[in-house]
């Protein structure tokens, strides 16, 4: 049962390792806009303090929405994913292996490099270790919510900018808790909370969002 | 579309459904107007002025029901696009699509005057309040559902992949809600508390159901006009629309 | 009238709220009118070429 989803999963980073631009273009963006934010605001210290939480979130969630057009886009082209529903087995399952090498390669890289950009805007080290521990629990949860966006926008003209609208309201309830969280921190009380409800939304997210890209898929193949 | 055998579904419904939705227009057409009337007559000279807001306050005679109405359509709209998308009814993907444009109308119509209420009350158009903020993303729920439409050029398509998006939407929208609720009540920075009035009185109470009343007939009769529209288009060239239009002057 | 128009000073507000509902409520329904009217025109002429073509 899970060989061919391994295979695929090793496929898809196989792939991605063949053409590491993708990847660094999506660190590169989300490197740039953190960096454009002082310039636009000033460079005093506390003052980015206070703003880095949102500053590094919304940063993040751009990125991630960015790459979510390539999720299927490629397999769709060449016709891998017609394939795909023809397998024994349920889309839901594929579509999840494929959601994970997609963060593997775009989310987690993001988590990596938080850290650097979290010291250019003055963070604590605790503060750092939060904001890394809700960008691991929140950019899952990115990719998962962004793959029904992107499987509905298959095949469609100007689907990047279609793929935005549609996903970027229901990114607020992550982007509250995960900013929310190091914002917590910030101001001596406990993340706990924030991670909890993160991790649950997460969870909420890994077994039910699968299934309604998985409609979306074979609707737009249909 | 092979299956012959519910050929009866595909005319013969839409017709009836046509037919009931034209006879059944002109009444709430009527009941809005009446109820319009009535609500704008005690809204705006008979409900006294509020000791605390002054006249200001007869603009939560229009928010109010537009904001419930939003709300309210987009949990509509997501019910009959569930209906369309999993038994294939043609007219529930006809409503969901129909109750979109308006759903959308009021969302706006509840943030734009809840913005010319908080100017004279907050002394700002805009905070960031948790229902505000909900709104706002509801509108956008909205947008993004009747972009997906319209950028789907098959009509089978389109109806489906935004029945998916209107069920994704109506799952997040208590999330939302309870998110920003949490995120606003976290930052109590500004000293605004968006509370309602305790106890209200009797009049402003009746005038404000009659105009939520008004807004519902309203919906109804325009969201049936736009489903015929809807369902003319999708069938013009069946022969009960030519039948039809023998009948009807333009 | 001058008094009742005046809203108790908040004019802007309270008739801002109400006529721009009144007006998006109104342009709503126009705009439904004239896409059944040009559908309606549409049908009527596809049957009319209908009938000459039947008849030639």
């Amino acid at each position: 049962m899970f060989r061919p989803l391994l295979a695929l999963l090793r496929r898809d980073l196989t792939l991605a390792l063949r053409r590491p631009q993708d990847a660094l273009t999506v660190v590169g963006f989300f490197v740039v806009v953190v960096a454009l934010f002082p310039l636009g605001i000033g460079p005093d210290p506390e003052f980015l303090r206070s703003l880095a939480p949102g500053v590094l979130w919304v940063a993040a969630l751009l990125a991630v929405m960015l790459s979510l057009e390539r999720l299927f886009s490629d397999d769709y082209r060449d016709g891998t994913l017609e394939q795909m529903l023809l397998v024994p087995e349920p889309l839901g399952l594929l579509v999840l292996t494929k959601i994970f090498a997609h963060w593997l390669i775009t989310g987690l890289p993001l988590v990596l490099i938080s850290p650097l950009l979290a010291v250019q805007l003055n963070l604590r080290p605790e503060e750092i270790l939060i904001l890394m521990a809700a960008l691991l629990l929140g950019t899952p949860i990115l990719s998962l919510i962004g793959a029904i966006g992107a499987a509905l926008t298959l095949g469609l003209r100007g689907g990047g900018v279609l793929i935005a609208l549609l996903i970027l309201p229901l990114y607020a309830p992550p982007l509250i808790l995960g900013a929310g969280a190091v914002d917590a921190v910030m101001h001596g009380a406990s993340a706990q909370a924030h991670l909890s409800l993160l991790g649950a939304m997460m969870v909420f997210a890994l077994f039910a969002t699968p299934w309604a890209t998985a409609a979306a898929v074979r609707i737009m193949l249909d | 579309m092979s299956e012959r055998g519910i050929q009866w579904f595909r005319f013969t419904a839409p017709a009836n459904f046509y037919d009931l939705a034209g006879r059944l227009i002109p009444w709430f057409a009527a009941l809005t107007i009446a109820l319009f009337g009535v609500g704008l007559y005690m809204g705006l000279v008979v409900a006294p002025s509020d000791y605390q807001q002054g006249d200001s306050y007869r603009i939560i005679y229009i928010h109010v029901p537009t904001a419930w109405m939003g709300m309210f359509l987009y949990v509509l709209m997501a019910i009959y696009a569930a209906i369309g998308l999993i038994w294939r009814i043609k007219i529930a993907e006809i409503m969901a699509k129909s109750i979109a444009p308006t759903g959308a109308l009021f969302t706006f119509l509840a943030l734009w005057t809840g913005a010319l209420w908080g100017r004279p009350t907050w002394g700002v158009f805009w905070v960031w309040d948790a229902r505000l903020t909900s709104m706002l993303l509801l509108l956008f729920l909205y947008l993004g559902y009747m972009a997906l439409h319209a950028a789907i050029d098959d009509r089978q398509r389109a109806s489906n992949a935004s029945a998916v998006l209107a069920m994704v939407g109506v799952v997040n929208v208590p999330i939302i809600y309870f998110s920003v609720h949490w995120w606003n009540t976290l930052h109590q920075g500004a000293s605004i508390t968006v509370t309602e009035a305790p106890t209200m009185a009797m009049i402003m109470f009746v005038t404000l159901m009659i105009m939520v009343l008004a807004t519902w007939v309203y919906s109804i009769a325009v969201v049936l006009a736009r489903a015929r529209v809807e369902l003319l288009e999708r069938e013009r060239t069946a022969r009960w629309v030519q039948e039809r239009l023998e009948g009807e002057r333009r | 009238m001058m008094e009742f128009l005046a809203m108790g000073g908040y004019a802007p507000y309270v008739w801002g709220s109400y006529l721009v509902m009144a007006g998006l409520l109104v342009v709503e329904m126009l705009q439904l009118r004239f896409r059944r009217r040009s559908l309606m025109d549409w049908i009527r002429r596809m049957a009319r070429l209908r009938v000459q073509e039947e008849n030639q």
